[in-house]
């Protein structure tokens, strides 16, 4: 069983790996660290922070696998209605620095009904190959016969990485791969990069609500999994004319079966632009003053081509849908611009949207928490501050 | 109908502070909390077993003291709990995590549903939900925001996506992660409160398990951390003041170009 211990000859006491520990599993006696096993569970920031290599973290070692046989890197292609989705072409994007750097082909994976003509255009995102399993079960996404498909893909090609969107697809789809084929997977990475030497992939992700940032390898496990936040990678250029090779293979029929039966499809007149998708999001909280107002926020998001977001006390006080929120309990998003209106900036609000580009914060209230992380901060009545400024982008943007 | 409810031990996001002197977590004082998405799972799994009958098991791996987690489901209307806690299993990741809950939930008598909350808001991974089925190789949905129909044998839900619902039928046993919009959690009862407190948590240690020792821990994690960091805080910009229409005109030159 894996252990971690103190070399007790080799500590100073400097308290380094008492600073380090997320856990707040180590404290000081008689100057030397003392781990409490109650709470340690083995992450190992404290080995990493330790100047004087004084703690040891040991794994029990089971025969290394051959990860040789293992080679280039995967892009999951999530399509919908025949559509590939924008994250794709972000994952093509990060994946295309990633398969240089490693010496590998890029390959763009797609399971659809219909779609070799989107096979295709994938070349010209930067594939160097594209693996489509074409079948009219895969039209729509569901979780069994996606996963049969792509763990019969990754048991005979065996990529050294594959990447996927941490997409409500993606995370349910790769979360069941991943666990099928014994690999490693790290969710929702904000950061991506290859350490050469090692061949690994280095995965930074936020975890506790962003309050700590966390890199993640997978040493001894092919494929390296990981899943993607939409919007922090930049997508491929468009690169006419580049052109990719397609593999297509079928399989037998019992491979597409699927247990749980998809019905029917619907799509929420409410949430024209959807939130995770938006570059742009002008969101509404209590300091709205009423459902009413928040047509102020949807004309202002119509000029801006946005969408409306919302604070939970918005959602909970029924001004507009759950799809709409964000935060701790609703979605977490990174647009480009994110315009928060008489939203006070609770943390768990905060967790889901601290990593946009620029932030403008409208409050009455010049203490709100809102305005320590806001770039641009106006202190006044949101009710004539957001029509001022949906007139003044119209000018500006000759709408 | 036998229904399950894996919940986790986290600590309060709200309580959660940076030391600005030291740049590290501080987590003295800081409460744990069952996860927020769990209260929603333990309130279907409740609801689930008032429209069918049946029992409501809650189950939890996670260090000795996540037994309070396990009271706390009790008294929001659980019948049982397990709490699933062994040194052998520290440092697990999703992989081992959800091999260990599923091997934990192999031991209980027979399953219909499985419920758990969308994500843990420690970890926010999503990846433990859809790991036990994986491990337990029955059928999930994923996001399910509505339970219409249910019976012993099928189950027709909503499933939440970026632009809607998707509404899907499911034969029993079935894993269901769950959003908040599924329902409003209720406050314990006092009678809830009372239970908990003679409530007898049944605890499994890995001995416990049909499971491989090699698959439990940090040595069946395929993923380990190597580099814990803190993000640069974000820092608070410039206040724009004037009358209305000078501050919307500032605005509009600032942001022009740079992101409209």
């Amino acid at each position: 069983m894996a252990s971690i211990k103190i070399l007790l000859d080799k500590c100073t006491g400097c308290t380094l790996c008492v600073k380090s520990c997320p856990f707040g599993a180590i404290h000081m006696a008689e100057r030397k660290a003392v781990i409490d096993m109650a709470k340690c569970t083995l992450c190992g920031a404290c080995a990493e922070a330790c100047k004087f290599a004084a703690i040891e973290l040991e794994k029990a070692g089971g025969p290394a696998k051959d990860l040789s046989a293992y080679k280039d890197v995967w892009v999951f292609c999530e399509q919908k209605k025949g559509v590939i989705q924008s994250i794709s072409f972000e994952l093509l994007g990060e994946g295309r620095k990633l398969a240089d750097k490693l010496g590998v082909k890029l390959c763009a994976v797609l399971l659809g009904g219909g779609m070799e003509d989107a096979a295709e255009k994938l070349g010209e995102r930067g594939a160097d190959k594209v693996y489509l399993v074409d079948h009219p079960a895969l039209k729509a996404y569901q979780d069994e016969p996606y996963t049969a498909v792509l763990v019969k893909l990754v048991e005979e090609f065996k990529p050294e990485v594959i990447l996927c969107g941490a997409s409500t697809i993606g995370r349910s789809l790769i979360s069941r791969v991943a666990i099928k084929t014994s690999a490693g997977l790290t969710a929702d990475c904000t950061g991506l990069d290859i350490d050469e030497k090692e061949r690994l992939l280095l995965q930074t992700r936020p975890a506790f609500g962003g309050n700590i940032m966390a890199t993640i390898i997978a040493p001894d496990h092919r494929p390296q999994m990981a899943t993607v936040r939409h919007k922090v990678m930049k997508e491929a250029p468009v690169q006419p004319g580049r052109t990719a090779e397609i593999v297509s293979k079928a399989y037998p029929e019992e491979t597409f079966a699927s247990r749980t039966r998809l019905l029917n499809v619907v799509e929420e007149l409410t949430s024209t632009v959807n939130i995770s998708e938006a570059d742009i999001i002008v969101s509404g909280g209590r300091g709205m003053g009423g459902k009413e107002n928040f047509a102020l926020l949807e004309e202002l998001a119509k000029v801006l081509g946005g969408a409306v977001g919302a604070s939970r006390s918005a959602v909970d006080a029924d001004w507009i849908p759950y799809s709409h929120q964000v935060g701790q309990t609703g979605k977490t998003v990174c647009p480009k611009l994110y315009i928060a209106c008489g939203i006070s900036g609770q943390i768990q609000h905060l967790i889901g949207m601290q990593s946009s580009k620029v932030i403008v914060a409208i409050n009455k209230d010049p203490d709100a928490p809102i305005f320590k992380i806001a770039t641009y901060g106006i202190v006044g009545d949101v009710n004539e501050l957001v029509p001022a400024l949906t007139r003044e982008f119209r000018r500006v943007l000759n709408k | 109908m036998n229904i399950i409810v894996c919940i986790k031990q986290v600590p309060n996001t709200t309580d959660v502070r940076i030391d600005p002197a030291t740049n590290t977590l501080i987590r003295d004082g800081v409460e744990s909390v069952i996860n927020p998405f769990d209260a929603y799972a333990i309130e279907e799994a409740v609801r689930l077993r008032e429209r069918c009958g049946g029992k409501v098991t809650a189950v939890t791996m996670g260090p000795p003291q996540a037994e309070t987690a396990l009271k706390e489901a009790i008294s929001l209307g659980c019948d049982d709990a397990v709490l699933v806690s062994d040194r052998k299993f520290a440092g697990s990741d999703t992989w081992a995590t959800s091999y260990t809950l599923a091997a934990a939930i192999r031991k209980l008598e027979g399953f219909d549903v499985i419920l758990c909350g969308k994500q843990a808001s420690d970890g926010d991974t999503a990846q433990v939900g859809p790991g036990i089925s994986a491990h337990l190789d029955i059928p999930q949905v994923t996001y399910v925001k509505k339970i219409c129909e249910i019976n012993d044998k099928l189950a027709k839900v909503e499933r939440m996506t970026e632009e809607g619902y998707d509404v899907l039928e499911t034969p029993l046993p079935c894993l269901f992660t769950v959003v908040k919009e599924i329902n409003t959690p209720r406050m314990p009862s006092m009678k809830g409160l009372m239970r908990a407190k003679a409530a007898k948590i049944t605890k499994f240690t890995a001995a416990d398990l049909d499971a491989d020792p090699a698959a439990l821990g940090l040595d069946g994690s395929p993923t380990r951390v190597v580099k814990i960091f803190t993000p640069e805080p974000r820092k608070g910009g410039e206040m724009i003041a004037g009358s209305v229409s000078d501050v919307a005109k500032e605005l509009a030159e600032l942001l022009k170009g740079e992101v409209i």
